[in-house]
């Protein structure tokens, strides 16, 4: 027996709602299934017959276009049935609690829920509730996690840097904020990078971050010498409630990547950004755009990563 | 119980096929022996289009009972599918359900103008009414066997014949 809310009895993934606690071994198992559907979301007819007849409810409790859309569309070409709910602006408006309204669901035939919620914990809620044959997805949950992101950014690197040993990776920007920082530290710990920074000001860095085993770096110049890999991070405005920084051009000029910072990491580095991009706060349009950046690499693979999961999840 | 020599096998496949290879003639193989056939059979016939390989574990009919495939390759099929003729590769030709998922993937990437089907053994036991149009040869099997092609690290193949692992 396992105490991971999200293995089955069998140590096969049940629910994805974390990257923490997973093994390599289911980790990798992703990101191998998901260079299959590369090639199918290539071809003329981007469809595969996998999952036809499945019900995939999107439960967006807070807005989302990208991922709410790469969810969408990975569900399509394994031909499910999708059903968006864009439930901020309904029945939680009229006053139904989160399990009624998964409760509803399931009595239409629900086969897997992705879901999108502003409170941490959300779609671990939902994981213990639902019937035994159904399937979680956490769309990003809080400042908790955000494992899909995560897993499509460990695809991208493999995919520039071959693996995982040797490289030095740097998360950068608003980590206390950002459930995918917290995705990406424990997946790239996982898949044994050896060195993982963060860079950030005090003020957006959670407590006692060094526990999670990072290095942690105030300065750019100092934290982005030798790295392989950038991770940038959005700046969250919308959680930021105004306290953390004394402005947006403050921030741009000590944290912004930009071709001069850039030139501090390896010639060969890539930059990867989750979107959407605040240009000219946390990335320079130079660098955005530059050849450096896979940051629209990652959305065609971000499509690729979700089949997969949504296919091991309903084989399991 | 005594198997044929694959290689000899092989060697008389490519001599059944070779009267049909035209100039749009293509090979793909299924993962993963009919791939390594594939492979052999596109040098000693001497086609000069590209090779296809596919995975058809995105395809198969098992999926709802026994969940993806653990080790899924990504298919490859680096050439336009449409109007050629196609000779699907299979190493031990047994229930039909491979061939049905290959033929159903062929056609996500195009109308070919024919798949004809080339196999190493074929074991009898169809549940699906697909025949193969080369066969190197027939070979009766009992259910609880599980016929494979193996290659060697120099590249040489041969059968092997195993107990099935009784379900649970």
């Amino acid at each position: 027996m396992n105490n991971n809310p999200q293995l089955n009895k069998n140590g096969e993934l049940q629910h994805l709602l974390t990257t923490e606690g997973l093994p390599a071994s289911i980790l990798l198992n992703i990101l191998d299934t998901a260079e299959s559907f590369v090639g199918v979301t290539a071809r003329d007819i981007k469809k595969v017959p996998l999952l036809r007849g499945k019900s995939i409810f999107n439960l967006f409790f807070e807005p989302s276009t990208r991922t709410r859309t790469t969810f969408e569309i990975a569900a399509k070409r394994l031909s499910a049935d999708v059903v968006n709910l864009n439930i901020a602006a309904s029945s939680q408006s009229k006053g139904e609690t989160l399990l009624d309204t998964v409760n509803n669901l399931s009595a239409m035939h629900a086969d897997m829920f992705v879901v999108r919620h502003s409170q941490s914990g959300a779609a671990h809620l939902i994981a213990r509730h639902v019937r035994p044959e159904i399937h979680v997805i956490n769309a990003g949950d809080g400042r908790h996690a955000h494992p899909t992101q995560a897993l499509l950014d460990m695809f991208t690197i493999r995919r520039y840097k071959r693996n995982f040993r040797n490289l030095r990776v740097a998360i950068v920007g608003d980590i206390l904020h950002s459930r995918v920082a917290r995705s990406q530290i424990h997946a790239l710990t996982t898949l044994g990078v050896p060195e993982v920074r963060i860079i950030a000001p005090k003020t957006l860095l959670p407590a006692k971050v060094e526990r999670l085993g990072v290095h942690v770096y105030h300065d750019m110049a100092q934290g982005l010498k030798d790295v392989d890999v950038l991770l940038m991070l959005r700046l969250q405005n919308e959680r930021m409630l105004g306290a953390c920084l004394p402005s947006s051009e403050e921030y741009f000029k000590h944290y912004g990547l930009t071709q001069e910072k850039l030139a501090l990491a390896k010639q060969d580095s890539i930059v990867l950004h989750p979107g959407p991009m605040n240009r000219g706060i946390e990335i320079d349009s130079a660098v955005a755009d530059g050849k450096q950046s896979v940051i629209l690499p990652q959305v065609t693979f971000g499509i690729a990563v979700r089949m997969a999961v949504m296919t091991i999840l309903a084989g399991n | 119980m005594h198997l044929p020599d694959a290689e000899q096998l092989l060697a008389d496949l490519a001599e059944k096929i070779r009267p049909d290879v035209t100039k749009n003639t293509v090979l793909v193989g299924i993962y993963t022996g009919g791939v390594w056939l594939a492979e052999r059979l596109h040098q000693i016939l001497g086609l000069t289009l590209p090779l296809g390989a596919l995975d058809v574990s995105f395809y198969r009919d098992d999926f709802g009972q026994i969940g993806l495939h653990p080790q899924v390759k990504p298919s490859n099929i680096p050439f336009e599918v449409e109007g050629r003729h196609i000779i699907l590769i299979d190493d031990v030709l047994y229930t039909g359900r491979t061939i049905r998922a290959a033929t159903n993937e062929l056609f996500d990437y195009g109308r070919p103008a024919s798949i004809r089907l080339a196999a190493l053994v074929d074991r009898g036991g169809r549940e699906l009414p697909i025949a193969a149009n080369y066969v190197g040869a027939t070979i009766v099997l009992l259910e609880d066997k599980m016929l494979a092609l193996e290659q060697s690290n120099n590249g040489k193949l041969s059968l092997s014949l195993y107990d099935k692992i009784p379900p649970g």
